[in-house]
Parts: C-alpha cells; sequence; structure tokens
C-alpha cells in the first residue's frame, strides 16, 4: 500500500530594495517585519537539521553541503509554516499537508503572508527604500533561487527507482506547469537562444541526481533528511519546478507528482516510460521549445516530445487511479479533479493553447508578452517584454499582472486568509500550528519534527513529531480542549 | 506510422474538425482579441514606468 502523500512547498522569494539595497537585510526586515506584527516569537530549532545527508547513502564526494545560516531572522507561524532568511531570500515553508489542494492553499497563504509582511516592512521605510518581493526563481541575469516540493515516500521503495520513474515526469511536466521565462540567461541557452521558454527554472539544472541545491543542480536532488522517522519514511526534495502563479498549476504539478509517487509504491517500475538518455539536455531543450515540436532519444532509442511523456504519465496515473483509488493522494473527487486538470491542460497545450490560458502560467504569461510586443511592435527581447515576466510574479496586488489575466482560483480570499492564521488540520501540523497559537510564550523552539516547551518549572521539555500523519485535529484536538495550558500538555502527552 | 506521424496526423484530423465551426471561431477570435486588448490597456497602467531602469536593477543573489 502507497504511504499517505504528506506534501507541501517551500518558496525564495525574488526581494528588491531596502534601506542599504542589500538583500540579506530586506529579507530579515520582511521576516522580522512579520514576527513582529505578534504572530509569533518563537524560534526556529536546528537540532535535526541535517541538509548535507545524501539518499544515495554517500556523504561528500566533492559536493558541498549546503550552509545553515543559524543568525539570520528565523520563525515559525501559526499556521505551522516556517517564515526565515535563506540565501539572501525571504522564504516561506509551508507547512505539512494531507492533499495537493491543502498544499496549493497554503502555497497561497504564503504569497499573503508575503504581501503582509511587505507591508509592515514597507510602514518604516523611505518611498525609495521600500521592499517588493517577487514569487518566481531568477532575475534573468543567470542567478536563481528555488521553489521546492516536498513528497513523504515510502523508505522501503529504492532510491534508484525513484529516480528512474521520476525523471520522465520532471523533464517533462514544464509542458502543463511550466511558469514560462522571456528569453534566457545561462550559457547552456545560448546555442538554442530562445525568446521564449516553457520553464523559468530548467535551463540552470547541470545533473541528474546529486546533492546541490546552489551549484551544479540536479534534476533529482538527493537530500535526504526526512525530518521524520528515517527507518520508514523518506522526504524526496523535488528542487527543478517553478513558481507558479496560477493555483491550478501548482494543484496539478503537486498531484501528478503524488499519484506518479504512489504508482511507483503499489505497482513499481514496470509501467514507467523509459528515462531520456541525456536528462539534463531534455529538460533543457523541451524548455527552449514552446512549439513542443522538439523531441528526444530514451534509454531504448525511442524518441518522444515531453507531450508524449506526459501523455504517457497521465495514462498510467490515470490506470493507477482506477486499480488503486488514489487514496493515498487525497479523497476521490480530488483525484478527479488532478486528473481531469492535468489532461486538459495537457491537450490544450497542444490543441488550443488560448483555452488553458486560464491555468497553465507560460500560456497565459506568453499571451499579454506576446500581444504586448505585437502592439508596440517590439523585439523580441524588448526590456519592456521582460519587465512584464517579472511583474507576472509581483506580490504586490496593486503591480501584480498574474492577478490580473484571469488565472481561475482554487481557494476563494476568506479561504486563504484563513489559512493564513490556521494550520492544515490533517497532518501534524495541526500539532505545531496550534501549539504556537496557543502556547507562544512556552515554546522556546519549534522545527518540523519537535517543539520545546518551557513550561515554567523543571528542565525544557522537547516533544517528538515524528510521524507527519500524527498530531492531526482528529488526533490531538481533544488534548488540546483537556489542557488548556503548556504544563497540563505536556504532562498529558509525557503522562 | 512513428509517433511524429501519429501526433502529426491526430492534429490534422483536429484541424478540419475545426473548420465546420469556422464562423464560430472567427467570432471567439474577435472575442478574445477584445479581452486580450483591454487587458493591454491595464497593464500599460500598471506596468513599472522605467522597464529598462527596473530590469537592470533586478538583480539577485543565487539561491537554491
Amino acid at each position: 500500500m502507497a504511504i499517505a502523500k504528506i506534501l507541501g512547498i517551500e518558496t525564495e522569494y525574488g526581494v528588491v530594495g531596502g534601506p542599504d539595497f542589500d538583500p540579506t537585510t530586506a529579507s530579515s526586515l520582511i521576516v522580522n517585519a512579520y514576527a513582529q506584527q505578534g504572530r509569533t516569537r518563537i524560534s526556529w530549532d536546528f537540532n535535526d537539521e541535517s541538509p548535507g545527508t545524501d539518499a544515495r547513502g554517500i556523504v561528500g564526494n566533492g559536493a558541498l553541503a549546503p550552509m545553515i545560516e543559524t543568525h539570520l531572522a528565523n520563525t515559525v507561524l501559526t499556521n505551522g509554516a516556517r517564515l526565515y532568511v535563506d540565501h539572501a531570500h525571504p522564504e516561506y515553508s509551508a507547512p505539512e499537508c494531507a492533499t495537493p489542494q491543502e498544499a496549493t492553499l497554503w502555497d497561497q497563504a504564503g504569497e499573503e503572508v508575503m504581501r503582509r509582511a511587505q507591508l509592515v516592512a514597507n510602514e518604516s521605510l523611505a518611498p525609495e527604500h521600500a521592499i517588493a518581493l517577487y514569487k518566481n526563481n531568477s532575475d534573468g541575469k543567470g542567478n536563481s533561487y528555488g521553489t521546492h516540493e516536498n513528497y513523504l515516500v515510502d523508505r522501503a521503495v529504492d532510491f534508484a527507482a525513484v529516480v528512474r520513474a521520476m525523471v520522465p515526469h520532471f523533464v517533462s511536466r514544464q509542458v502543463v506547469v511550466g511558469a514560462g521565462k522571456v528569453g534566457s540567461e545561462t550559457p547552456f541557452a545560448a546555442a538554442a537562444d530562445p525568446s521564449y521558454q516553457l520553464s523559468a527554472r530548467a535551463e540552470f539544472f547541470e545533473e541528474v541526481v546529486g546533492l546541490e541545491t546552489t551549484l551544479k543542480r540536479p534534476i533529482i536532488n538527493t537530500r535526504d533528511e526526512p525530518h521524520c522517522d528515517a527507518e520508514r519514511f523518506r522526504r524526496l526534495h523535488v528542487i527543478c519546478g517553478d513558481a507558479n502563479m496560477s493555483p491550478v498549476a501548482t494543484m496539478v504539478k503537486l498531484g501528478s507528482t503524488a499519484l506518479l509517487l504512489a504508482a511507483l509504491e503499489d505497482d513499481g517500475l514496470k509501467d514507467f516510460p523509459s528515462p531520456p538518455a541525456r536528462p539534463v539536455r531534455a529538460i533543457r531543450d523541451f524548455s527552449f521549445d514552446p512549439s513542443l515540436r522538439t523531441t528526444v532519444e530514451d534509454e531504448d532509442g525511442r524518441r518522444r516530445g515531453a507531450w508524449d511523456y506526459q501523455d504517457e504519465l497521465w495514462s498510467l496515473a490515470d490506470r493507477y487511479v482506477s486499480r488503486h483509488g488514489g487514496a493515498a493522494v487525497a479523497g476521490v473527487d480530488e483525484v478527479r479533479d488532478i486528473l481531469v486538470a492535468w489532461r486538459e491542460m495537457l491537450d490544450g497545450v497542444r490543441d488550443d493553447p488560448e483555452s488553458v490560458a486560464d491555468r497553465v502560467d507560460w500560456v497565459a504569461k506568453r499571451r499579454i508578452v506576446e500581444g504586448y510586443r505585437e502592439r508596440y511592435g517590439l523585439g523580441a527581447r524588448d526590456a519592456k517584454l521582460r519587465a512584464i515576466d517579472l511583474q507576472y510574479h509581483d506580490v504586490r496586488r496593486d503591480k501584480s499582472l498574474a492577478l490580473r489575466v484571469g488565472l481561475r482560483a482554487t481557494h476563494d480570499e476568506e479561504t486563504v486568509r484563513r489559512a493564513v492564521a490556521e494550520a492544515p488540520t490533517s497532518t501534524r501540523a495541526f500539532f505545531r500550528g496550534e501549539c504556537v497559537r496557543r502556547f507562544p510564550d512556552s515554546i522556546v523552539s519549534a522545527n518540523w519534527d519537535s517543539l520545546v516547551f518551557d513550561v515554567g518549572h523543571g528542565p525544557l521539555q522537547r516533544i517528538p513529531m515524528m510521524d507527519p500523519t500524527r498530531g492531526t485535529q482528529g488526533l490531538v484536538g481533544p488534548l488540546f480542549r483537556d489542557n488548556p495550558t503548556a504544563g497540563a500538555l505536556v504532562d498529558a502527552l509525557n503522562g | 506510422m512513428t509517433e511524429q506521424e501519429r501526433i502529426q496526423k491526430q492534429r490534422t484530423e483536429r484541424t478540419r474538425d475545426d473548420d465546420v465551426d469556422v464562423t464560430v471561431t472567427a467570432k471567439k477570435g474577435e472575442q478574445l482579441k477584445g479581452e486580450l486588448d483591454e487587458l493591454l490597456d491595464e497593464i500599460d497602467s500598471v506596468l513599472e514606468e522605467n522597464a529598462e531602469e527596473f530590469v537592470r536593477n533586478y538583480v539577485q543573489k543565487g539561491g537554491q
């Protein structure tokens, strides 16, 4: 049986402005502005962080383990998320969610958190130092930052099988969930010199498998840091995705990937298509060709386009759901919605892109870029077109172009506002968020798999949360009801 | 038939189906163009004034 596909997205936002125009200062101001609004003062606990551990069982190999920057602003929110400064960017790591639709909601809550933080921070800054945030993945000058997805995977599945099964999806899913990009910015794109790409992130990938996230980025990241019971679980850390503005695209990105992982756990590798012989070439070449005509050779010598890979993978997921029901990913209705949206977007990009401009980011963005270019007779690399690309991802409501192109919503504004304050009820994020909301003065620190309490007497007490599927409202709701103080709660948990 | 030919064939068949509704398609096309025009007007009103400077100054440190 496939295990529950607990999942979530972490996003590094682009940042400009600030008192000294230094991105680290500006990022710290953003995080602190939000924290000082009284929502949280609880710091992050690095005790269980080990981002240098490699899923292939080897450490080192010339690769640099990522650095942990403990001196920077770092906090945990009542919705169970982590808000902090990472690599000179403010980052929102969404709480663990039980389904793709939930994870899409808490990703949008992250946009709202950034929007509010920006408003608060700018209240104390001169207009010329105002900070602006962008939910995107690069600056157009060769610098990239990530939107990473995380999926709970059964430890029993061999990591090599995960790689073989998922590489075809990771190189081809940009056809439906790419965010689009005007031009290119790395030496890898110089020969193709595309005026428009499917993906913002694809051209930055240099390896198939590896531990790095900032240099020589791999399509499959091997960081083996499950933030839960490592005997039972693996956390697949996907770093090759784009920051989507379309909520339906976010849902399909998460849903398609989760369904394929569940299919791998239940049925093994046999139905998965053969991976491209040269995956790095494939992810780039597919991105460089929005006409979708480019094909690549697989390991068995057969040629396919990105669209063909997605067609096969959709059929695989659809057959899997017919056989097993997809309960590891979501309820019956949500799984059906994911498959329908994925199929419609896939057929749409081939047959009638205009029909999916309300769901596919690269189509929505290209529509306004091309429209603007034609209206003013601009060259394909005009700065105005790059400005449109940047501003598509602007977090500010009065500046955002994504908010103006008619993207289909998955949740109404009231629901998003609630998700800014409240954690998902379906995972351990509920326990974390609820403790932070109820007992902010008694929690010394928090991280993904534990909370440390100071109940005012005796030693500090660490409460482990090693199973992400527990700590739900159903399981711990009564505990909160019966134990109104932090001391009573800790006693009951230790009892 | 190769994969490429199969897709080409599907594309061709679909195009032929669409021809039946040529008037409807034209009308839909006009409507879409009208919508896009309105959208482009709106973009003009919110787009950063000095695009060149805005794009030049958007410099980030690499992240993950």
